[in-house]
C-alpha cells in the first residue's frame, strides 16, 4: 500500500520527531511512504480565522501537491478535518476545485484512523504495558469525523491504561486565532483541562496544536505534565513488543 | 476593538470575578450532563431531525402561518398586535397600560422582553414590575440582566444570593436556600394578587389552533398568565408551530435539551381570554408579535436557520467558552453560541467583529442543538464577513502567511530561520502561533524539522 505523508506545518516544526515516528510506524507495518516535498500548510489557520481568500490559496496548493496520491495520511486530527470536512466549503463557487476538494477528502486519513479503518490494525505491539495515559480528544477529529474509540483502542491494545478523564472531550482552548484574540478565556479553558487531569505518565492526543497549548500552559503554571504525540507512543508500542 | 465588547469584559470577569467561572461551569456541566442522559433515553437523533425540518418548513412559509395564527388567536377574543421593533412594542405596551390603568405588573421570564427593554419602559411609565421567576427575581434585585437563556442567575453562587437577600429583603445572613425561596415566594404572592397585568413570553404559538404555549418549572408563569385581569404575550414571529400535534415532540425535546427533564413541570396551553363561566384567566389577552430584526435574519441565506432556535440553552451549556465567563461578558441579551449568531443579525453586523471570536470553533454546540442549527458554521461565516474590517496587521499577517505557504522554497527557508530565531521572536510567519506564544512563553520548535529528518534519515530508507 502506498501513502503520501502530509506532515502538516505545525508538526513539521514542533512535532518533528513524532511525525518521523509516524513514518517509521507506517513503514514497519508494511506501508510504502513518500513525502511530497512541495507540501506546506492545509490552510486551516486562515480558514478558521475567516481569511478565506488566503485559505483558498493554501488549500489549492495542497490539492495540487497531493493530486496523484492514493492515500494521504496526516499526524493531525484537525488538519485531516480541514481536508475532509472544511475545504470543500471554500470552493463552493468553483466546480473544478470543489470536485478536487471532495476527491482529496475521500483519500485523506488521520494516522490512527488510517491504522484502524484502512489497515484494520488491532494492535501495533505491546510496548506500552503498565503505562497510564490521558487521551485528549481533539474537537474536530472527534466531533466532525467521529474518531473517538480508535486511538483509545490502539493504546489499550498496547498495554496502556487510558485513564478516565472527565474533561477528555472538552476543547483545550487553543482554537487558533481564538487563543490570540481572547487569550484569557483560552487559558482558562486550558486550566479546566489541566485541573481535572488525572495522575498519568503522559498526556497524549492526535492533535499537536492542542498538546502545545496545554503543555505551554502547564509549564507557565509550573505543572509537570509530560506530553507525547500519539504517533510517538504508538511507535514506542511497536518497538517495545 | 479596544477595551470594549466581549474581549475586555471576558478578561475582566476572569480577573476580578473568578467565582463567576466557578458557578457557571458547575451549573452548565450539570445541565449538560442531564441533557446528555435525557437525549440518550429517546431516539434523540430522529427527533432532532424531525424538529429541525418542521422548524425550517415553518420558517419557509412564515407569512402564511402568521396569518393563520392571527385568525385563530382572534377568534376566541384575543387581540393581536404587530411590532416592527422595540419602539413599536413599547408603544403598544404603553397603550395597553393606559387603556387598563395598570400600576403593577408581574412578569414571567421572557428573553424577548429583555430585547425590547420592557422593564425599563414600564418603570419610566411609573409602573411597578415584578419578575416572578426565582432566578429572574434574583437578578432584578441585583439590577442585572440575565446571564443565561434558561437560568438567568446561574452566575450567582449561594453566598452572593444570601448577601443580596440580606441587604434587600432583610433575611438572616446565613439563611438556607429554602428560607430564601420562601421569602421570595411571599413577596411574589403579594405581587400576583395585586397586579393588574401579567406579561409573559411564549415558547410556541400554534398556528392551527391559535394556542399560546408556555413551559416552566416554578408555576409562576401560570399565575402570571391567569391571575391579573390583563395578560400580554410578547412573542417573536419565529416562534410558530404549524399544528397542535407538533407539540408532542417539541415539548419533550425542549425540556430534554434544556434541563434533561422529560417535560416541563408546568405546561400552559392558552386559548383566548377567560370565557363566560370559567373560574380564572385574564379578562383581556393580547399577543404582540415582534419582528425586531428577525425578518432580516430570515432574509440572510447563511443565517436564517438560527430562527429555528427554541431557546433551550443547550448550546450555552455545552460551550466551553461560555462556561468561563457566563453570559454577561457578551454584553448582549443573547449569549453563548446562539447569541454570537443571532445578535449581529438582529442588531448590527459589525458586532460580529468582536463576538465572532468568542468561540474556539470546537463544535460542541452543534452536537447538542435540538433543532440542528449549524452554529459553528454560522459563527465562521460571521468571521469571514468581518475580515474586511480586520486590523491591517492581521490582514497582512494572513496574506504573508499564505505567501509563505504557497511557495515551498520560501517555506523551507522560513523553517530554517525559525530554528535560528525562534527563541527570540517566536514564529512570526505563523501568525496565529507567533502571537499565541506570548501567552505561553517562547515556543520551542523541534531541534530539527521533520523535513530535515526526512532528508537525513528517512528518505530512501
Ligand atoms: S441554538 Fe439550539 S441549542 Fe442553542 S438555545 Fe437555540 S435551540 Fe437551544
Amino acid at each position: 500500500m502506498r501513502v503520501c505523508f502530509f506532515v502538516t506545518c505545525l508538526a513539521d516544526q514542533f512535532f518533528a520527531e513524532a511525525a518521523a515516528d509516524a513514518v517509521r510506524l507506517l513503514r514497519a507495518l508494511g506501508v510504502e511512504v513518500s513525502f511530497p516535498r512541495a507540501q506546506t500548510c492545509c490552510g486551516q489557520p486562515a480558514f478558521n480565522a475567516g481569511h478565506w481568500d488566503e485559505a483558498r490559496r493554501m488549500a489549492a496548493h495542497t490539492q495540487d501537491v497531493f493530486a496523484g496520491c492514493e492515500y494521504v495520511v496526516l499526524p493531525s486530527g484537525s488538519c485531516t478535518t480541514m481536508l475532509r470536512a472544511y475545504t470543500p466549503r471554500l470552493f463552493e463557487g468553483d466546480r473544478h476545485r470543489y470536485d478536487a476538494a471532495l476527491d482529496l477528502a475521500g483519500r485523506s486519513y488521520e494516522l490512527v484512523e488510517f491504522l484502524v479503518r484502512v489497515l484494520n490494525t488491532e494492535s501495533v505491539g505491546r510496548g506500552l504495558t503498565g503505562r497510564r495515559l490521558a487521551y485528549h480528544h481533539g474537537c474536530h477529529v472527534s466531533r466532525e469525523l467521529g474518531i473517538k474509540e480508535e486511538p483509545v483502542r490502539l493504546l489499550e491494545a498496547a498495554g496502556a491504561k487510558v485513564v478516565p478523564w472527565e474533561a477528555d472531550q472538552e476543547c483545550c482552548g487553543f482554537g487558533g486565532v481564538f487563543s490570540v484574540k481572547n487569550a484569557p478565556v483560552s487559558l482558562a479553558m486550558a486550566d479546566r483541562k489541566l485541573d481535572t487531569l488525572p495522575e498519568v505518565d503522559a498526556l497524549t492526543s492526535a492533535d499537536g496544536a492542542c498538546l502545545l497549548h496545554l503543555a505551554g500552559r502547564a509549564k507557565k503554571r509550573g505543572l509537570a505534565v509530560p506530553v507525547r504525540h500519539v504517533a510517538s507512543l504508538l511507535w514506542e508500542a511497536h518497538r517495545g513488543g | 476593538m479596544a477595551a470594549k465588547g466581549y474581549k475586555a469584559a471576558a478578561r475582566r470577569t476572569l480577573e476580578h470575578a473568578p467565582e463567576v467561572r466557578e458557578a457557571v461551569t458547575r451549573a452548565t456541566l450539570h445541565f449538560d450532563r442531564n441533557r446528555e442522559r435525557a437525549y440518550g433515553e429517546v431516539e434523540a437523533e430522529a427527533w432532532r431531525d424531525w424538529a429541525a425540518a418542521t422548524k425550517r418548513h415553518t420558517l419557509s412559509r412564515l407569512d402564511r402561518y402568521l396569518l393563520e395564527a392571527e385568525r385563530n388567536l382572534t377568534a376566541p377574543g384575543t387581540e393581536v398586535h404587530w411590532a416592527e421593533d422595540a419602539k413599536d412594542a413599547q408603544r403598544i405596551l404603553q397603550e395597553l397600560v393606559e387603556r387598563y390603568g395598570v400600576r403593577r405588573v408581574v412578569k414571567g421570564k421572557s428573553m424577548l422582553s429583555e430585547e425590547l427593554g420592557v422593564n425599563e419602559h414600564l418603570e419610566r411609565l411609573g409602573v411597578e414590575v415584578f419578575e416572578t421567576d426565582l432566578g429572574e427575581y434574583i437578578i432584578q434585585l441585583a439590577g442585572e440582566p440575565p446571564s443565561h437563556i434558561v437560568g438567568p442567575a446561574i452566575h450567582k453562587g449561594l453566598e452572593e444570593i444570601r448577601a443580596l437577600f440580606h441587604e434587600r429583603l432583610g433575611t438572616p445572613p446565613d439563611a438556607s436556600p429554602e428560607t430564601l425561596a420562601a421569602v421570595a415566594r411571599r413577596v411574589l404572592r403579594e405581587a400576583f394578587l395585586t397586579a393588574d397585568m401579567g406579561i409573559s413570553g411564549a415558547n410556541f404559538v400554534v398556528a392551527e389552533t391559535g394556542t399560546v404555549v408556555l413551559v416552566e418549572n416554578e408555576g409562576n408563569i401560570r399565575l402570571t398568565t391567569s391571575t391579573p385581569r390583563v395578560h400580554v404575550v410578547f412573542v417573536g414571529i419565529e416562534k410558530l408551530l404549524p399544528r397542535a400535534r407538533d407539540l408532542e415532540v417539541f415539548l419533550q425535546l425542549l425540556a430534554r435539551a434544556a434541563t434533561g427533564q422529560k417535560i416541563g413541570t408546568f405546561v400552559s396551553l392558552i386559548n383566548g381570554p377567560r370565557r363566560e363561566g370559567e373560574p380564572d384567566g385574564p379578562e383581556h389577552l393580547h399577543v404582540i408579535f415582534v419582528d425586531n430584526g428577525r425578518t432580516s435574519v430570515l432574509a440572510d441565506r447563511e443565517m436564517h436557520e438560527a430562527l429555528s432556535c427554541i431557546r433551550c440553552g443547550a448550546c450555552l451549556n455545552a460551550c466551553p467558552v461560555y462556561r468561563q465567563t457566563g453570559g454577561h461578558a457578551y454584553g448582549q441579551v443573547y449569549s453563548g453560541p446562539i447569541g454570537i449568531v443571532l445578535t449581529p443579525g438582529l442588531k448590527d453586523p459589525r458586532l460580529a467583529e468582536d463576538l465572532g471570536y468568542a468561540c474556539s470553533l470546537c463544535t460542541a454546540c452543534a452536537d447538542v442543538c435540538p433543532v440542528r442549527i449549524p452554529l459553528p458554521k454560522q459563527i465562521l461565516t460571521w468571521r469571514v464577513r468581518s475580515t474586511k474590517h480586520a486590523p491591517a496587521t492581521e490582514r497582512l499577517a494572513f496574506e504573508g502567511y499564505a505567501e509563505v505557504m504557497t511557495r515551498p522554497r520560501f517555506y523551507r527557508l522560513s523553517s530554517k530561520l525559525l530554528r535560528l530565531t525562534a527563541p527570540l521572536t517566536g514564529a512570526p510567519w505563523l501568525p496565529v502561533l507567533g502571537a499565541w506564544a506570548a501567552g505561553h512563553g517562547a515556543l520551542e520548535p523541534s531541534p530539527k524539522s521533520f523535513r530535515e529528518i526526512w532528508e537525513e534519515e528517512l528518505d530512501g530508507a
